[in-house]
């Protein structure tokens, strides 16, 4: 029973190609078929949110789709987070500043979903920071510099919209 | 964790589903949202031969809000119906109880009918269905039906979709004017299963009294409760409502089991709890709106 | 001076690279190895009868399919017991694969190698084994009962009974004025880092080599293991933790099964062989901790001093004891906290269950320490009306009374003596962090509106920076970077940039010159590991030690280059001068090219150290006697005994009087682990240990039902905390520095969760009038607690 599907789809402004079984995850075939291992797995049941990525803009969990259902969609991961020259974005960039995170196992999943929240709300609370964050988990931060991560990072997109 | 192999379809119109879901008919399942099924899938816990992915079907997103309510389409996201200003003027309890389910990122994704397909007894949009009376329209190939939530829901994640069918639409009605309603729930963490869910709807007189009330629950039976509360608190004054006696019928009438999480005794009492606050909160604003 | 950054809030280095995505955890190398799948068990007891592995011979990509009678020798011999102890009489360890009897859920029976992990789980799917059920023995009560056993040949599976005792407890009891008696518990958990195991071995057959990758907080222990088990020679297995994704205790223990298997498979197919833990594996066959029952005696005067204790308890630990039984140990030794009872008996047993084994998790058997003692402290102030914090004061050890010695050996083999510390100096600190003494009128004014919160209080000390050793090692390059390696490894804690503040500091060197490689037996073969709050500690005083060889060599052959004496030289920036004539200088760079005498020349630099380049003595060798070319030089650091830390929390709770929830309003932390290279990284080990402290007393519990079965084997249902149930922590420490090492440094790792499960108790028994003797505690616990205790108090 091997079915393989002939996939296009735009990854990090990219367009890439895909032969993958229609079982395929996505969180695998972004690290293992097209190398992009920045989005990472920690749970495969869709609770931890270490695999989240932005797909057409909105957050989901990778493996929580199969490739093929994302066939001709955009795919961001948190490699496409970066500046288009390589350097930190500005959520990157937040985390670094404020120590958000220790062994940075979550921090993928994180990057893209703060990414995605500040386009929708540009200058949250530090509750709704936190709440933003709420379905991502984290074992070693405890959280508090994850949410300082958000307002800094929304302030550094602030200071470059000047 | 990875999932069995199985053929994937991915059907552009909806005949080619129905087409497709008759050929396969109990060899396989219907892929939405996927928030449900892949993990159950991943687990090894099902293993359907073929998978029939219904997201690219044209028609099927849409979220439409009429005189009557709001029809919801089988592949709306939760997170559509959550933001969607219309629906949420015309029904107010689909957002006020879909931001409870799960979180923002599980609800891009997941889909409203797909959750009342897979009738999780903690599923908060199951509740939602069978306290507004709502329907879910199924078609196959050949034909459609249109069952109530009484119908529809017949288990703990057993639903009426029969083999060979996709539920395409679900109808939330809307309340009767100078209706109020309200969604409170307990969790153990913020966006897990509710340990008890309620919604309520509560409608005034003329006279700004309560004429009449409803509650619908879940996590505390195998397919949602709805307890018609009327009597418990009719008459009251909208913006003072005292919803003990409703809260006790409501405790009296349930009839949940333990888990790991809570005992069936706690979620009794969550329900009368909830169940009153609840009433409290949808009376004050249907008094607000009747304003 | 070069600017210190030692005490800085340094921003870490290792983040950029982690940030955008370019981090290498086990499952992102080894693109091309062939994975691993287990078949396990199903049954918490059972004999194996048949496996059948017809069906999944025709899965596309099979490569392998092992069971224990594949095994060789030392293979198919059990693991090893890591942790010998005199008192563990009867401890056991696994097999590899089963044998012919499994012990838990998640135990592995067959090892699958096919081309991919899907493939390999195609065919554990076809392989059919048959069992033998036999009844399990689940949780502490029927473990003590005994009706069954968990191995035929450990009565009453009891691994192992032991006694310390400071004086005669039972005779201070006898005469005490006061005595109570508490029973308490502490329900099992885990560590559940977001990166579960993972191992990828390759074996080179050109020269007989393997080089192991594996997500372990040991990897010298784990090539050790390997090499035995193997048969191979130590010096051709290399063993490296990647980065890796937490630990907290969980990947400790070593050889995992999977480590030895995935290794061998590696080496008999000669093929690059990967195994990926997933989070269902890791609920059932990694490793928990927590669970114990205790029972207590204390005796105390009127005005609340202890005069005796006696505490048994009884410890689950799970089906095997790879680890033997330092977590107990750990509980019965750390459990006096910074109390003086005058007289004290810890008896525990450590009892075998049919369930996952039980090795140490972040405070590895402090948590439960702490809670009990703490209850026992809040029950005294209860029993005597008095003030809480006050009636800790009175039993705080002084800091003149420091070195303290408590009469009884630690978890390292050394008797357990506090060196330093200063508890009613954190407890001033935290009461006016919190605001204790103003807490009372607040909590009436909330009565009066009807609401119900509560203050806790919770003391802990930590013996951290346990040995033997660790070893540093430093090298300035002829470019001028600066290389460190050391031996144990890092899942989180900032130890590329710690580690290079110590190297920098000292060599006065810029931090961006330097790396640090940890956990890599490449770069430095001798070493222990990370755990017990000890890297710090061990490896920054190691790495100093280095350090200051280095620094010492460059001095002396600067000296000799600018013809002054070392001891009017510094090092500023890299670069060696005079003190006062920074024209007399020379970068350490070019001390680096001299200390290596050349015959080749390969650039420019390095000419200069070339024979015919340089004035030298022609009866002196080139290298002196009793030296070695380079400018390295390798340190240990070998404490006589632990440093203790301490600290103290408080955490102020409403409870909801409908529906119980317990939602947390504040939380202070006031800690002290001596002097503090790196203040930001400390405290983001606090506030991580916190969140868990929160997990382990409101959210978190493993739950086995009578058949062994783990009920909430997935993040759905086993409750870790999310964002939103942890609160903001507020944070005050102190710095006593550590009297027994060179940089004063005390270990902070585990730290924050020690005295979670304790100051929760502590609060929530203040909002609802009634003690709390079992954690975690749900909101539907506390429902039915309130109601046994109106009950109580209505008859």
């Amino acid at each position: 029973m091997t079915d393989v599907h002939e996939l296009a789809l735009t990854v990090n402004g990219v367009p890439r190609t895909l032969r993958v079984p229609a079982r395929r995850l996505l969180s695998d075939a972004l690290r293992h078929d097209l190398g992009l291992t920045g989005t990472h797995v920690g749970c495969e049941h869709g609770v931890c949110g270490a695999c989240t990525v932005l797909v057409d803009g909105r957050p989901v969990r990778s493996c929580l789709l199969f490739a093929v259902s994302v066939d001709g969609s955009s795919v961001t991961t948190v490699e496409g987070c970066c500046e288009p020259d390589g350097s930190l974005g500005p959520v990157q960039q937040a985390f670094w500043d404020c120590h958000g995170l220790q062994c940075g196992f979550c921090t993928p999943g994180f990057v893209t979903t703060i990414t995605a929240y500040l386009d929708e709300n540009p200058e949250p609370t530090a509750e709704e920071a936190r709440e933003a964050i709420a379905g991502n988990l984290c074992r070693c931060t405890g959280y508090q510099n994850i949410v300082a991560s958000v307002l800094r990072a929304a302030e550094i997109r602030r200071e470059a919209r000047v | 964790m990875k999932p069995s192999s199985f053929v994937y379809h991915r059907p552009t119109t909806i005949e080619e589903a129905l087409d497709l879901l008759a050929e396969i008919g109990s060899d396989g399942k219907v892929l939405a949202g996927g928030q449900s099924l892949v993990p159950l899938m991943s687990m090894r816990l099902a293993a359907p031969a073929h998978l029939v992915d219904v997201n690219r079907i044209d028609g099927l997103a849409g979220i439409q809000t009429d005189v009557d309510g709001v029809r919801v389409g089988a592949t709306a996201r939760h997170a559509d119906v959550e933001h969607h200003e219309a629906a949420y003027a015309a029904v107010p309890l689909l957002r006020q109880a879909v931001k409870h389910v799960a979180h923002p990122t599980i609800r891009n994704r997941g889909t409203t009918v797909g959750s009342l397909a897979h009738a999780d007894p903690s599923g908060e949009m199951t509740a939602v269905l069978a306290l507004l009376g709502g329907t879910v329209t199924l078609r196959r190939r050949g034909g459609e039906r249109r069952l109530a939530a009484g119908e529809f829901f017949v288990g703990p994640l057993e639903s009426a979709v029969g083999p060979g069918e996709l539920a395409v639409e679900a109808f939330f009605p809307r309340s009767a004017p100078r209706s109020g309603t309200a969604w409170a729930e307990v969790s153990r963490r913020h966006g897990d299963y509710a340990v008890c869910g309620v919604g309520a709807v509560v409608t005034l007189g003329e006279d700004r009294r309560v004429g009449a009330a409803k509650v619908g629950l879940i996590s505390v039976g195998p397919t949602p409760v709805v307890v018609d509360v009327t009597d418990a608190i009719v008459g009251q004054s909208a913006d003072a409502v005292e919803a003990e006696r409703a809260g006790r019928l409501v405790m009296d009438t349930v009839d949940p089991d333990a888990d790991i999480h809570a005992t069936a005794e706690y979620r009794r009492h969550l329900a009368g709890t909830l169940a009153a606050r609840a009433l409290t909160e949808a009376a004050a604003r249907a008094s607000e709106r009747a304003a | 001076m070069s600017t210190r950054t030692m005490g800085e809030p340094i921003a870490r280095r290792e983040d950029p690279r982690l940030l955008s995505g370019q981090g290498h955890y086990l499952d992102d190398i080894g693109h091309t190895a062939l994975a691993a799948a287990f078949v396990r068990s199903p049954h918490a007891h059972a004999q194996i009868v048949d496996i059948d592995v017809t069906d999944a011979l025709d899965v596309d990509g099979l490569m392998a399919i092992y069971t224990h009678d594949d095994l060789p020798d030392r293979l198919a011999e059990p693991l090893p017991l890591l942790i010998p102890h005199p008192s563990l009489t009867h401890g056991r360890t696994p097999y590899a694969l089963a044998k012919d009897e499994v012990n838990h859920v998640g135990e592995a029976i067959v090892m699958v190698v096919a081309a991919d992990r899907y493939l390999a789980e195609d065919a554990c799917d076809r392989i059919r084994v048959e069992y033998e059920v036999l009844p399990p023995v689940v949780g502490i009560a029927a473990a003590r009962e005994a009706s069954r056993l968990v191995h035929e040949d450990v009565p009453g599976n009891i691994a192992a009974t032991m006694v310390q005792e400071n004086g005669d407890a039972a005779a201070a009891l006898a005469a005490s004025p006061r005595v109570l008696e508490l029973d308490l518990e502490v329900e099992r958990s885990a560590s559940t880092p977001l990166e579960g195991k993972g191992v990828y071995a390759r074996w080179d057959p050109a020269d007989a080599s393997l080089r192991v990758y594996s997500s372990t907080q040991a990897s010298t222990s784990v090539r050790a293991a390997l090499a035995a088990k193997l048969g191979l020679p130590p010096n051709r297995v290399e063993v490296v933790a990647p980065d890796v994704g937490g630990g907290f205790g969980v990947k400790i223990v070593h050889p995992w099964p999977e480590e030895v298997l995935v290794s061998w498979a590696a080496i008999t197919l000669s093929r690059e062989v990967k195994w990926t833990e997933d989070r269902r594996e890791h609920f059932v066959s990694s490793a928990h901790e927590r669970s114990q029952v205790h029972h207590v005696r204390v005796g105390f005067d009127d005005d609340g001093h202890l005069l005796g204790l006696e505490v048994s308890f009884w410890h689950d630990n799970g089906a095997y004891t790879p680890y033997g039984i330092i977590v107990p140990i750990v509980t019965a030794t750390q459990l006096l906290g910074p109390y003086k009872p005058a007289a004290y008996r810890v008896e525990f047993q450590s009892l075998y269950t049919n369930t996952v084994l039980v090795t140490p998790y972040r405070g590895a058997g402090r948590p439960q320490g702490c809670f009990v003692m703490e209850r026992v402290m809040d029950a005294i102030a209860a029993e005597l009306g008095f003030d809480r914090a006050e009636v800790r004061e009175r039993n705080f050890i002084q800091p003149d009374e420091m070195p303290y010695d408590h009469g009884l050996i630690f978890q390292d083999g050394r008797p357990l003596i506090y060196d330093s510390g200063d508890y009613p100096a954190t407890l001033r600190k935290l009461k006016k962090l919190v605001g204790w003494d103003e807490f009372g009128v607040y909590r009436e004014q909330a009565r009066a509106e009807g609401r119900r919160v509560g203050i806790g209080i919770a003391c802990y000390v930590e013996g951290t920076g346990v040995g033997p050793y660790e070893g540093g090692w430093v090298k300035v390059e002829t470019d001028g970077s600066v290389v460190v390696a050391t031996g144990l490894t890092t899942q989180g804690q900032g130890h590329q940039t710690a580690f290079a503040q110590v190297a920098a500091d000292i060599l006065g060197v810029q931090l961006d010159r330097v790396s640090v490689v940890t956990g890599d037996t490449r770069r430095f073969g001798y070493a222990v590991g990370t755990f017990a709050s000890r890297a710090l500690v061990m490896s920054g005083n190691a790495i100093a030690a280095a350090a200051r060889k280095v620094r010492d060599k460059a001095l002396r052959i600067a000296g000799d280059a600018l013809e002054a004496d070392p001891r009017d030289l510094e090092i500023i920036d890299g670069v060696v001068q005079v003190r006062g004539v920074p024209t007399s200088a020379i970068p350490l760079s070019t001390v680096a090219v001299l200390s290596n005498p050349l015959r080749y020349a390969f650039d420019t630099e390095s000419a200069r150290a070339t024979q015919f380049a340089l004035p030298a003595d022609p009866d002196k060798p080139p290298v002196p006697e009793g030296e070695q070319p380079g400018l390295e030089a390798t340190g240990y650091y070998s404490p006589p005994r632990a440093t203790f830390a301490n600290g103290m929390h408080a955490v102020v709770v409403e409870t909801d009087p409908d529906t119980a929830e317990i939602r947390i309003v504040r939380y202070c932390v006031v800690h002290d682990c001596g002097t503090l290279v790196n203040p930001r990284i400390v405290e983001g080990q606090v506030h991580g240990g916190v969140a868990q402290g929160v997990g382990g007393a409101l959210y978190e519990r493993m739950v086995y039902d009578d058949d062994g079965q783990l009920l909430n084997a997935s993040f759905m249902d086993f409750l870790m905390p999310y964002s939103t149930e942890v609160p903001t922590i507020e944070t005050d420490h102190l710095e006593t520095p550590s009297p027994l090492n060179p940089l004063g440094i005390k270990g902070a790792g585990e730290a924050g969760v020690i005295p979670g499960m304790a100051v929760f108790a502590s609060a929530i028994s203040d909002a609802e009038g009634f003690p709390i003797t079992r954690m975690p505690i749900s909101p539907s616990e506390l429902f039915h607690l309130r109601r046994a205790h109106e009950e109580a108090t209505n008859r």
